[in-house]
């Protein structure tokens, strides 16, 4: 009904392979293993099959099948055989409780929009093969979504699992100029909605923090497998809080006019009101995003100090005003 | 499951028919709807996957293969002992389900850490090395929410009960008073949205939950009406009009952030990294405010009078600080 070569046959060819290896109780030899598979008997010749068999071996460890070699030769000759242990093969009875089971569906749908969907709907398949459908339905009303949109984001989770060194292009914050960077990846995060890789920059020799979205192009493996080990203490998000998270912490005296500056109202640790205006007392973490915040109220919201983000409030508007001054007519 | 528009490849089908055999083995006569569903395939993919499945067994004589049927609309695999188990999960699969329930722990409020625990101890036991893997992804479903706040949103949801909110509306400055019929509670980018049905827009709308100031339960009934639905948010959470205005920005290689945080139409880039964007928008005060803190490193090339308003709404915010309005920069 299929075609002798063609995925279909191929796919008939190894879950063939798989099942004999699996059904049996000592290793097959080769020789065996071609007259179980009817696939292999369209192979043109000895070596053609040995080719075959070669690569069909390697897709299924690739797949995670535990397909293990066995020397089942008399004392003069070395020949091999092969088979599939069923505990090694088989996914462990775990008894979950139906409260278990229904926060792993959630922890499964979080992907659900992600690049990832397709194994965490296939992993929850799993667990649930035993056949009892007793997925809570307590955790309706929450819907936690994870997003994977960054192209970089599949390739670096191989190699962060894989412990495989990668090159990639990035572009710098500040001046936007891009460079090739080689790394060690460590760890991969999100953190406040953004995708990131800690690890080491081999050619500065120093660990470092980079944002998916600033990578530009594709993203290669360089290593082998293994080839580097990450720091037994490395946590990527204590990481990334400490690099790219806030720096200073102050509290502004912000002036904002009645019936204006909700969310600073709102973080105001201190407020009392003159005439039109209410002064607030409000802490902030880093001077520049806090200058960015007040700055977006225009002439609602006065900061009067401290100095240095009062000066930053000034300097976006008149670079604002500056700017559209040269365009507008 | 949306498969890609790419061929699945042969090892790929492979790994999933190893995965629906010991599914449906376990669920005899099984409506073939239902079980496509379930497998996240079509119809007719499950029916060619059965007919393969026909053809296989651990040896070829009959009673050695595997024995798949669809009869009266139900399927029947049988004979498959072989492959009755599923195998192990693979590294993606733990890895996805292990960085969701650690992601799950760290929600505020979330009733059943107690459940998420047990089952990644559980699970952590049943995958072994992946377990050390998976721990190097991490994620964080942080967003600042306080988690009463967290707890009693979820709770109008699961209850169908009406909620009050007093709602900020930043980009217009502004505290609004509505009733709303929850319908879920979303965390996306990080932030936690109530998504419901407000009676003031008339209208589904996303609530970005730090912004909500108070959150009352209603006694009243909140089921949403017939018309109210999901928005599809995997293209975020601002959804532009065709009608809205067209405005075009020209930004400075320091600002080429911006493109990355807010949904534009098209990029252009410039030799010297500075790009030209276009973005729609309905309400341009947002993009006033966005264009003040960028401090000149962004600048509307179009339309000509929202430039003018830019301008205009700095020179009075530079009066406002006593300082010298029409000044240039260095002048001061």
């Amino acid at each position: 009904m299929s075609t002798p070569t063609g995925p279909a046959a191929k796919t008939e060819r190894l879950l063939n392979l798989v099942m004999c290896l699996l059904y049996t109780r000592r290793p097959l030899p080769k020789s065996r293993i071609r007259d179980l598979v009817p696939q292999y008997g369209s192979a043109a010749s000895d070596e053609a099959f040995d080719r075959m068999f070669e690569r069909d071996k390697d897709e299924l460890r690739e797949l995670g099948i535990p397909l293990v070699t066995a020397d089942i030769g008399g004392v003069w000759d070395d020949e091999q055989g092969y088979r599939i242990d069923q505990r090694e093969y088989a996914l462990p009875e775990i008894d979950f409780a139906p409260d278990e089971l229904a926060v792993l569906g959630l922890a499964s749908r979080v992907w659900a929009h992600a690049s990832l969907a397709g194994p965490a709907a296939q992993a929850m398949r799993k667990l649930k093969a035993a056949g009892i459908e007793r997925d809570a339905d307590s955790l309706v009303g929450i819907e936690p979504r994870l997003r994977t949109s960054e192209p970089g984001f599949d390739p670096l989770k191989n190699a962060v699992v894989f412990q495989q060194a990668v090159e990639f292009a990035y572009r710098t914050a500040g001046a936007g100029e891009t460079r090739v960077r080689h790394v060690e990846p460590w760890g991969l995060a999100s953190w406040h909605g953004r995708w990131y890789l800690t690890g080491r920059d081999t050619d500065k020799d120093a660990p470092r923090v980079f944002r998916l979205s600033r990578i530009a192009g594709p993203v290669t493996a360089v290593g082998s497998r293994g080839s580097f080990s990450v720091p037994e203490d490395h946590r990527p998000h204590e990481m990334i809080r400490t690099e790219v998270g806030p720096q200073r912490t102050g509290t502004a005296t912000v002036r904002a006019r009645a019936g204006r500056g909700h969310a600073l109202r709102r973080r105001a640790l201190g407020s009392r009101d003159e005439g039109e205006w209410s002064v607030l007392e409000v802490p902030y973490a880093d001077a520049d995003t806090f200058a960015d915040e007040v700055t977006g109220y225009g002439a609602d919201a006065v900061v009067d100090g401290p100095a240095e983000v009062r000066e930053l409030v000034v300097q976006r508007l008149r670079g604002a005003a500056a700017a559209h001054a040269r365009v507008a007519p | 499951m949306r498969r890609g528009r790419t061929a699945e490849s042969a090892t790929d089908r492979l790994s999933r028919l190893l995965t629906m055999v010991p599914w449906l083995v376990n669920r005899p006569g099984i409506d073939l709807t239902e079980a496509a569903a379930g497998l996240g395939v079509s119809e007719d993919q499950l029916e060619s996957d059965l007919q393969l499945l026909f053809l296989c067994g651990y040896g070829q004589m009959p009673d050695e293969l595997i024995d798949a049927q669809v009869e009266g609309g139900r399927v029947f695999v049988t004979n498959a002992d072989a492959i009755a188990r599923p195998l192990r999960l693979g590294v993606d699969e733990a890895l996805t389900l292990m960085v969701g329930l650690r992601a799950l722990a760290a929600i505020p409020g979330l009733g059943e850490r107690a459940a998420v625990e047990r089952a990644l101890a559980k699970l952590e036991q049943a995958t072994g090395a992946t377990a050390a893997a998976a721990a190097r992804v991490d994620v964080a479903i942080d967003g600042d929410v306080e988690a009463a706040l967290l707890v009693d949103a979820r709770r109008a949801v699961q209850e169908h009960r009406r909620v009050h909110l007093r709602y900020l509306v930043p980009s217009r400055d502004e505290a609004t008073e509505r009733d709303v019929d929850p319908m879920r509670v979303v965390n996306l980018d990080a932030r936690w949205y109530l998504e419901g049905w407000c009676h003031r827009a008339q209208d589904t709308r996303l609530f970005r939950l730090d912004r909500i100031e108070s959150l009352e339960v209603l006694a009243a009934d909140g089921t949403p009406p017939e018309q109210a639905t999901w928005r599809d948010l995997d293209a975020g959470t601002f959804q532009p009009h065709e009608d809205d205005v067209l405005v075009t920005v020209r930004l400075e290689p320091g600002a080429a952030w911006v493109s990355d945080y807010y949904p534009v139409e098209w990029v252009e880039d410039g030799p010297d990294g500075s790009q030209v964007v276009g973005l729609r928008t309905a309400d341009t005060l947002w993009l006033q405010r966005l264009l003040w803190r960028l401090g000149g490193r962004g600048v509307v090339l179009d339309p000509p009078g929202l430039g003018q308003e830019v301008r205009a709404g700095a020179q009075a915010a530079l009066t406002a600080y006593g300082e010298a309005a029409g000044a240039d920069p260095g002048d001061g």
